[in-house]
């Protein structure tokens, strides 16, 4: 009953803590999924200069380091006149560096869809736009959400990164709780509620991949999200 | 709008101090952190096969639990709970058992592709479980396996910078230090950068050539 006290007494803090990090966790998945759709689609596509650019961009970020470019955005941009707020920052760099992974994901999912199906719609002389909305991306979208998956337990646990730039989200939140309530009390509570939000976000996705195979009059895989992205990373 | 331009002699100065962090911190808690995760990534693996089913299962839900949280989180936690430890020490055990989680799930989809017939070959050679897994089925699947522990293991790289909320003297961490000290946040990150993406993307290349290579 204790527990349940403190817990509650903590609940408005741990709250506006729990708010920053969905904030961050949504809005840097939203761009990252428009990041990683645009490269991806970039990689495949016949302009040896879009591919080229792609390449580039993507190799960029997946290796530079999500912190350091955090770190840019927060402590370079402003010399350049240009200052936003933590939280765009913060957004921005989560949405490029899992963008560069998304795009690896969404590349290879695009790829591993049979050649006859792509041969196929030539055969019919599709357009572009109909080929991918009605052929390729439903077949391809069921075979990236496992990686998609992933790497948004990823992001999620980025979104601490918001420690380094000042913002008071969920892991600055237990760290301040450790003073009053100790720290076993705290953390537990901590990794609980990441716990949660990574496991409601992987769930959701997981929905997701279970609802594209049925379209496609596939039988449901087992689960698994972890092989899908060791490649893309690195 | 502040005046700005990129400082060659700043970034002389920076350059030697960050290759120096780079060498002595973050490559050690790469390498470190590494031995640390793939050891421990076999031991769950062979644990979630070998164990009883009820406690294999609470053990995959710790290792679901240490793998969905946040590092800092973890890095905290460890500091404060542990606090005669070293930091360095504390970085590698957080970094290592992190990615162990990780790289379990690789050994198991390495171990998942050994074919069921040297399975039944072991059993009708009569081997001893320990020998079937160390002379048998551990080597093919290490071969599987290799690629993706790299791969892992560079991702673990790239979250190095992350320790400095334990105040870890890493590259990142000198960078901004020295960022602050000399206004040269330009050049001190940027370089910082570079040599990240200079030893991130070679070695991932070189992981991509080994995959194929070691393709069935």
């Amino acid at each position: 009953m204790e527990l349940l006290e403190s817990l509650l007494d903590a609940w408005p803090q741990l709250w506006s803590g729990i708010q920053i990090t969905l904030g961050l966790s949504l809005g840097g998945a939203a761009l990252a999924f428009a990041v990683a759709v645009v490269l991806g689609l970039a990689a495949i596509s016949e302009a040896a200069v879009l591919r080229g650019v792609s390449r580039v961009v993507v190799e960029f970020f997946r290796g530079t380091s999500l912190v350091v470019q955090l770190f840019w955005l927060f402590f370079v941009l402003p010399q350049f006149g240009l200052r936003m707020d933590s939280m765009l920052t913060g957004i921005i760099a989560l949405g490029l560096n899992y963008g560069a992974y998304g795009a690896e994901v969404v590349r290879g999912s695009l790829n591993a869809v049979p050649k006859a199906q792509w041969e196929g719609t030539t055969a019919l002389s599709m357009s572009w736009a109909t080929k991918m909305r009605r052929i390729i991306w439903p077949q391809a979208w069921a075979l990236m959400l496992p990686g998609l998956n992933n790497l948004m337990v990823m992001l999620v646990k980025g979104t601490a990164l918001a420690l380094l730039i000042f913002l008071h989200d969920l892991t600055f939140v237990v760290d301040n709780l450790r003073r009053t309530e100790g720290t076993y009390f705290a953390f537990g509570v901590g990794f609980a509620l990441y716990y949660l939000i990574s496991l409601g976000f992987s769930s959701i996705l997981r929905a997701l991949e279970l609802r594209a195979q049925r379209k496609l009059g596939l039988k449901p895989t087992k689960a698994q999200t972890t092989k899908a992205t060791a490649g893309a990373v690195a | 709008m502040n005046d700005f331009s990129w400082d060659w002699e700043a970034a002389a100065e920076a350059f030697p101090e960050l290759l120096r962090a780079f060498v002595e911190i973050t490559l050690l808690l790469t390498v470190v952190g590494t031995i640390i995760a793939a050891v421990l990534g076999l031991i769950w693996a062979l644990a979630l096969r070998e164990l009883p089913t009820p406690i294999a299962k609470v053990l995959a839900w710790v290792l679901d639990v240490i793998r969905m949280t946040p590092l800092p989180l973890q890095l905290f936690f460890v500091y404060y709970v542990f606090v005669e430890l070293e930091v360095m020490t504390i970085a590698y055990i957080v970094l290592g058992v992190h990615y162990s989680t990780y790289m379990a799930e690789s050994y198991r989809a390495g171990i998942d592709s050994i074919r069921k017939g040297q399975w039944e070959a072991a059993t009708a050679l009569s081997l001893p479980k320990s020998r079937t897994w160390r002379a048998v089925i551990i080597p093919q699947a290490l071969r599987a396996t290799l690629p993706s522990l790299g791969n892992w293991s560079i991702a673990m790289f790239k979250d190095t910078p992350f320790l400095i909320v334990i105040g870890v003297a890493e590259m990142v961490t000198q960078a901004r230090r020295f960022g602050a000290n000399e206004f040269t946040y330009v050049e001190a990150f940027t370089i910082a950068g570079l040599i990240f993406l200079a030893a991130s993307y070679p070695t991932a290349v070189l992981m991509r050539r080994m995959e194929k290579k070691l393709a069935y």
